[in-house]
């Protein structure tokens, strides 16, 4: 295959899904005739008929309720959230339902829903169309939450995702949905859902990230070999069940660790990679782990979004600041 | 008695009128309705003519500048101008609006200033005027969230005492605007049990414009969207959304009767989205032109400008002074919207809570010494 975006790599792997095993559906406001808002559904309702790409009423509880009805009768619904922060009318069902099944059947039911959500900001959008939820996902027992960074991730994970018996929150970096493309090798064996990968190698210290921040991470990570430091960079990709082993293994060699992410850092997914950073290498540290995010604000009006989300700058800013201890 | 069949309706397909309030017919002829009367005389007539004018220049401004890149986005009300100026003029002073996003004619009939409409778009603000100057709540971008803020506050109206009193200037009422996808939404639903069971003096004004992005009228209901309001014990009425003296005759009524204290009442006013869904949408991708085709010739303007030249009320000396009205209210659009401000960095900073936050003022103490920072760089550079 020739070099794709991420929306094309997920378009292709949602198409793969769907012809391997016909159980799995796509719902969603939008998703059929439109192809979505984003077009990650493009052509998927012409191909495969609108019983399995279903445009939704305009209703996220609905959406998600009646995703896990069909999941309790043997289907594998791929649901789209139009925005990430149109994912909070269906929050409930999420929550207290969808995550909630397998415990309170002792494992008789499965859920085997995939909530795709496009999140994070940069693409200059009205309120609510940028945010990133995912700590709120990733604390509720029951959901795993994924994000994909690239568009050969993409391709995997959106498919291993549906495989999964469990309910996926599926994150997906919009701002970077028809970003850099990538050379897809439909051979390759994937690296399991549920890891994270080191995608830069280096020596002096470990910068962790997802999503839209691992582009980020590895701008700073080439702009810091003109300040003479070799930046590790490592894609968390999962974020619950949260795999530290890369990170932990990096952070011994390295001593110092630095978490990127667009949300907001007071009790975000940077403070329990810092905490268990912490419990597992605590004697390698040179420094304590940093963390750089979105501050504490909501997510601000689009002129202002390039000072909220931690830019080059400001992670540099922050990977300097390890080396001050 | 009616039976409601709950038969799905074939009427907008099939291409035949709906059963609906109309005092104006496309052409520009008055008719009469056995319910609904219009009692306001030309002058009444003309003010609505001029708004939706206003209305209409407003939305084609800020379209051409989304177009030049100086709005990130907008949402067009183009066809929608009478459901809104009929609903804005139907309310009094002291009712309260409850907005979504695409309700530029009512803002304007609301005495808000069209050019703060443009920050939401632009990217400047959330919309920061303040609900109170002109009783018009902040646009609303989560579907349907604001049919509840309507009934609480309609809620609170009744506890305060402010119906019922008999006093057209002192009893108040609130209208809660949502689209036809909206109706979908959990949120509306139980707005509409809250609504009914504490008798809360709202008007549900609904914009059946057909659309919900690609999602025609047929994937959120079977059944006219104003069957749903006699099910939760309230009286629903259809208008024809494109004529603006039935718009503004039952909503009249129906404010009336909240005022009154008798309880909300569902409006949906039967329209059509003529543009897209917002300026990043492509309709051709999900509709026909022909329906598009349609509706033009129901042009909610066009109606009115032919019903008052019938009577005489309007002159060419008044339709030209219109149009320079309209043009220089776009031109003083154009001027400040591409000179309005960016927010200053530290801008995010505020209003986040009433009373200060100790974290939020430190994040802000500590970016802006990030900030200044780079202005010592940039000041080094410059030598
Ligand atoms: C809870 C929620 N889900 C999805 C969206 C995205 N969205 C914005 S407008 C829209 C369609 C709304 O249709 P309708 O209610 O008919 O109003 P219209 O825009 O046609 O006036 C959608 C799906 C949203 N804003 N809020």
């Amino acid at each position: 295959m020739s070099k794709v975006t991420l929306a094309k790599a997920l378009n292709a792997g949602l198409r793969t899904a769907m012809e391997q095993d016909d159980k799995v559906v796509l719902m969603g406001e939008d998703v059929g005739r439109l192809g979505g808002v984003f077009r990650i559904t493009d052509g998927l309702q012409k191909d495969f008929g609108e019983r399995r790409v279903m445009d939704s009423p305009l209703a996220e509880s609905g959406i998600v309720g009646t995703a896990i009805g069909m999941a309790m009768r043997g289907y594998r619904p791929v649901v789209e959230i139009q925005f990430d922060g149109f994912v909070y009318p269906a929050y409930d069902q999420i929550v207290t339902q969808l995550a909630k099944m397998s415990y309170r059947s002792q494992g008789k039911v499965r859920l085997p829903v995939v909530i795709r959500i496009p999140f994070g900001g940069g693409i200059g959008a009205v309120e609510h169309h940028s945010e990133s939820p995912e700590a709120q996902f990733a604390h509720t027992p029951g959901l795993k939450v994924v994000a994909c960074s690239n568009p050969v991730d993409g391709y995997w994970m959106i498919q291993q995702a549906i495989a999964c018996d469990d309910p996926v929150i599926f994150l997906e970096p919009k701002r970077q949905y028809h970003g850099d493309k990538a050379e897809l090798d439909l051979d390759a064996t994937p690296d399991p859902l549920f890891t994270s990968t080191v995608v830069r190698r280096g020596d002096d210290v470990t910068l962790v990230a997802y999503g839209p921040m691992v582009r980020t991470a590895l701008a700073v990570a080439e702009a810091a070999v003109a300040d003479g430091r070799s930046v590790e960079v490592v894609d968390l990709r999962s974020l619950s069940p949260l795999d530290l082993g890369p990170v932990v293994e990096s952070a011994r060699r390295t001593g110092r660790v630095v978490v990127a992410h667009e949300a907001h850092v007071n009790l975000g997914m940077g403070a329990e990679v810092a905490a268990r950073v912490t419990e597992e290498c605590f004697f390698s540290l040179e420094a304590p782990v940093l963390r750089v995010g979105g501050f504490d604000t909501p997510y601000p009006a689009a002129r202002n979004e390039h000072h909220f989300l931690p830019d080059l700058d400001r992670v540099v800013d922050t990977v300097d600041r390890a080396f001050t201890f | 008695m009616t039976i409601l069949t709950g038969a799905p309706t074939a009427h907008e397909s099939a291409g035949c009128e709906p059963d609906y309030v109309q005092l104006l017919t496309p052409e520009g002829q008055r008719v009469e309705h056995d319910d609904y009367h219009f009692d306001g005389d030309d002058d009444l007539v003309r003010t609505f003519y001029r708004d939706m004018v206003l209305a209409r220049r407003v939305d084609t401004e800020a379209t051409a500048l989304q177009r030049h890149g100086e709005l990130g986005i907008w949402a067009q009300l183009l066809g929608q101008e009478a459901a809104q100026i009929g609903a804005g003029h139907g309310s009094r002073p002291q009712d309260f609006i409850f907005p979504t996003y695409r309700e530029h004619g009512v803002a304007l009939v609301r005495g808000l200033d069209p050019g703060r409409l443009l920050g939401l778009f632009r990217g400047v603000d959330h919309g920061g005027w303040d609900p109170a100057e002109h009783n018009f709540g902040l646009y609303t971008i989560v579907i349907g969230a604001q049919t509840l803020h309507a009934t609480g506050y309609a809620m609170g109206l009744s506890a305060d005492g402010l119906v019922g009193s008999g006093d057209v200037t002192r009893d108040a009422c609130t209208i809660a605007h949502f689209g036809d996808g909206a109706s979908s939404q959990g949120d509306v639903m139980e707005s509409f049990v809250f609504a009914a069971t504490y008798d809360a003096p709202v008007v549900f004004f609904c914009q059946n414009n057909q659309w919900a992005i690609s999602a025609p009228i047929e994937r959120q209901s079977r059944t006219p969207l104003h069957w749903r309001a006699p099910a939760f014990g309230f009286p629903g009425v259809r208008v024809d959304g494109n004529d603006v003296l039935a718009t503004y005759a039952v909503t009249r009524a129906a404010t009336d009767r909240a005022r009154a204290g008798e309880g909300p009442t569902l409006i949906e006013a039967y329209t059509y989205r003529m543009g897209a869904h917002t300026t990043t949408d492509d309709p051709t991708r999900y509709r026909s032109g022909a329906d598009v085709d349609a509706w033009r010739r129901k042009d909610p303007i066009a109606r009115v400008l032919a019903y008052l030249r019938s009577r005489d009320a309007v002159d060419d000396a008044f339709v030209a002074a219109l149009e320079a009205e309209a043009d220089d209210l776009g031109a003083d659009l154009r001027h400040r919207c591409r000179t309005m401000p960016d927010p200053s960095p530290l801008a995010m900073f505020d209003h986040v809570y009433a009373e200060a936050s100790p974290e939020v003022e430190a994040q802000r103490e500590g970016y802006a010494a990030y900030l200044a920072q780079f202005e010592l760089t940039g000041a080094e550079g410059d030598r």
